[in-house]
């Protein structure tokens, strides 16, 4: 299986700058995600690795060969797309069958082969059906199918479940697991769902504005984002912009909030402190309010199944934040019931803002 | 009970007014004599000549321009179609297509022969480079010339018909072909045409009609000088020949059953050619 380099990939549409210079090194039999909103490059750079694409500057090398001018049909590589690719005038099997038979293997060989890959994804009772006779999911398994008959050294998949309802989405991105985890093959998934990415990936790279603006193992990501966008892109955050208070704590609209992660940084640097939801504890108040804690009503409890998401504000509205509880406990918790939150000192991430104009935070001095 | 089918009754009375009652009198008239007696004489003499040379060049007009607009008219939609071709080429070639499409008869056939008639532009202006096509066998007023005019809407009209077709083939189906190890030619071969191929079937069956019925514009490029159908009926219609309209409405018959045929052959052909769609 490959190892692939992106070196320095740039794209550019006219004006438009797709890619800003990726750099990125992938090993073998790895899984990694390209995460991103719509418009962040990731389609761009998935395209550029399968020679659909050509980099306006910078080079795609795998196993050590640059491949950058190679055109798709010589690089070896199997892609799924979103959706409706499958060969409409063909089977389920002669679709699998296809890249064998451009290659020429023999009749017999490559129609046990293509029934092979059918079974391994789960669809051998369905060989003989067109694509309009496949569901959605049917026939992402069978370009799965498809894509793995070559044998390619890299599989790329450009978005593969967008197109299907959250049921089969689930189901076919574990499978989809499964399957690269028993081919070992080198891969590249495409997403702008981090739920995917985080669930099915060795590492995600979160893109933003034709850049990568961190990449890591998915805890990773999660835990310690390392850039705003990120903090916002990966899971729910609460984002509340501060300035550094006295000796680990830090100031949040007036309110001092204990944080480890404050310690040693200057007094008065503006700050952004993310915190979970899942760290945010919520009782009803009785009328005692804790250093630290933030005091409130609930605006709103929203049922997840075994979590409940409440968003609490003060009664100011100058203050509010998100907290997900066990849905035990948010039974009581209606709208408007007046609570206290508050979160452990050492859960919160702290990102300087110094360099980031784009987030006034009120002066603490001021008020 | 919902009263929506009355919308069709005007459409049902203009084709029973104008298509079915006419093609039931031209069935009927085709084999009744001058007396009003039946008879099978006016379809014999459809193989007679000059009837069954009528017969043959209209076939040979229509198939080879029906071949031929077909195949250049694929190609250039497909060139003005395809992705990198600049947006104004496929809006310039469909706007004109559709006005040439339509532009035939005597207007058609005078721009031809002002053009490329004994003494037209295109002519002296070849002659003038040293080549007068005229001195190397060839002439407008012929089978191939008729062939050559008609072509100019022949191949527009696929343009039109065919472009939406072409719309239907997705990028994803060449990029998966080009990822799974094929080549241009093998996409073409094993996905491309096979997709296209229903619709190439109808388009080429409308273009032959489309030849097979065409009269203004041969008659005035040829002054019925090369023998087609149309051109013998409108003869009979003009009083021109022996007074038998029979004979005409056999002629017409004919063009049925000619027509007839070649939805029998397209029928089978485009089921197999589609049978993924069902």
């Amino acid at each position: 299986m490959a190892v692939v380099e992106l070196k320095q990939l740039h794209r550019r549409f006219g004006e438009v700058v797709a890619l800003a210079g990726i750099d990125l090194d992938i090993g073998t039999g790895e899984f990694v995600s390209l995460l991103g909103p719509s418009g962040c490059g990731k389609t761009t750079a998935l395209r550029l690795v399968a020679g659909f694409d050509r980099p306006t500057s910078g080079r795609v090398v795998i196993d050590g060969q640059d491949v950058t001018d190679v055109p798709p049909n010589r690089r070896d590589i199997g892609m799924v797309f979103q959706a409706y690719s499958l060969f409409p005038n063909m089977t389920a099997v002669r679709n699998v069958e296809f890249g064998l038979r451009v290659r020429k293997q023999r009749g017999a060989d490559r129609n046990r082969r293509a029934l092979e890959l059918l079974d391994l994804v789960g669809l051998a009772q369905a060989a003989n059906r067109y694509p309009h006779q496949l569901s959605g999911g049917m026939q992402q398994r069978v370009a799965l199918a498809r894509a793995l008959a070559i044998e390619p050294r890299l599989l790329l998949l450009d978005e593969p479940l967008s197109a299907l309802d959250a049921k089969v989405r689930v189901q076919l991105r574990e499978e989809i697991r499964r399957i690269q985890l028993e081919l070992g093959i080198t891969t590249i998934y495409v997403t702008h769902d981090q739920e995917e990415a985080l669930s099915i990936s060795d590492r995600v790279a979160v893109m933003s504005g034709g850049q990568i603006e961190q990449i890591g193992p998915p805890a990773e990501m999660y835990g310690s984002p390392a850039t705003p966008f990120v903090a916002e892109f990966i899971g729910t955050m609460n984002r509340l912009l501060a300035t550094v208070g006295d000796d680990g704590s830090i100031d949040y609209a007036g309110l001092r909030l204990r944080v480890d992660a404050a310690r040693g940084l200057p007094r008065g640097e503006r700050v952004l402190c993310l915190v979970r939801p899942e760290t945010v504890e919520v009782v009803r108040a009785n009328g005692l309010v804790a250093e630290g804690a933030m005091a409130g009503e609930v605006l709103s409890n929203t049922f997840l199944g075994s979590t409940s998401r409440l968003r609490v504000a003060s009664e100011s509205g100058e203050r509010s934040i998100t907290a997900d509880i066990s849905t035990a406990q948010g039974v009581d918790l209606v709208v408007g019931t007046k609570v206290v939150a508050s979160f452990p000192p050492d859960s919160p991430r702290l990102l300087s803002l110094a360099d980031e104009p784009m987030f006034p935070v009120p002066d603490p001095d001021s008020r | 009970m919902s009263l929506a089918w009355l919308g069709v009754v005007p459409f049902l009375a203009y084709a029973t007014a104008f298509l079915l009652l006419p093609a039931a009198n031209v069935l009927i008239g085709a084999f009744q004599s001058n007396e009003g007696g039946y008879t099978l004489d006016n379809v014999r003499t459809l193989f007679d000549e000059p009837y069954r040379t009528a017969f043959k060049n209209s076939i040979e007009v229509s198939l080879v321009t029906a071949l031929l607009g077909g195949i250049i008219g694929l190609l250039m939609a497909y060139s003005a179609i395809r992705e990198g071709t600049p947006r104004w080429i496929r809006g310039g070639l469909t706007t004109f297509s559709g006005v040439a499409a339509n532009f035939a008869g005597i207007p058609l056939a005078f721009a031809f022969i002002a053009t490329f008639g004994i003494l037209g532009v295109g002519t002296q202006a070849m002659t003038a480079v040293g080549f007068n096509p005229y001195d190397h066998g060839f002439s407008l007023f012929t089978k191939t010339g008729i062939e050559i005019v008609y072509l100019y809407f022949q191949i527009p009209l696929m343009i039109l018909v065919i472009a939406p077709a072409i719309d239907g083939l997705r990028r994803e189906w060449r990029e998966a072909a080009s990822s799974l190890g094929a080549s241009s030619w093998q996409f073409w071969r094993h996905i491309g045409v096979p997709i296209l191929l229903p619709s190439l079937l109808s388009a080429m069956v409308l273009l032959f009609g489309n030849a097979f019925a065409a009269y203004a514009t041969a008659y005035g490029l040829t002054s019925g000088g090369v023998g087609l159908v149309p051109i013998q009926i409108g003869f009979f219609l003009s009083g021109d020949v022996f007074d038998n309209p029979h004979l005409g409405q056999a002629l017409a018959f004919g063009m049925f059953v000619v027509l007839g045929l070649m939805m029998l052959a397209y029928i089978p052909l485009q089921r197999i050619s589609s049978r993924w769609m069902k």
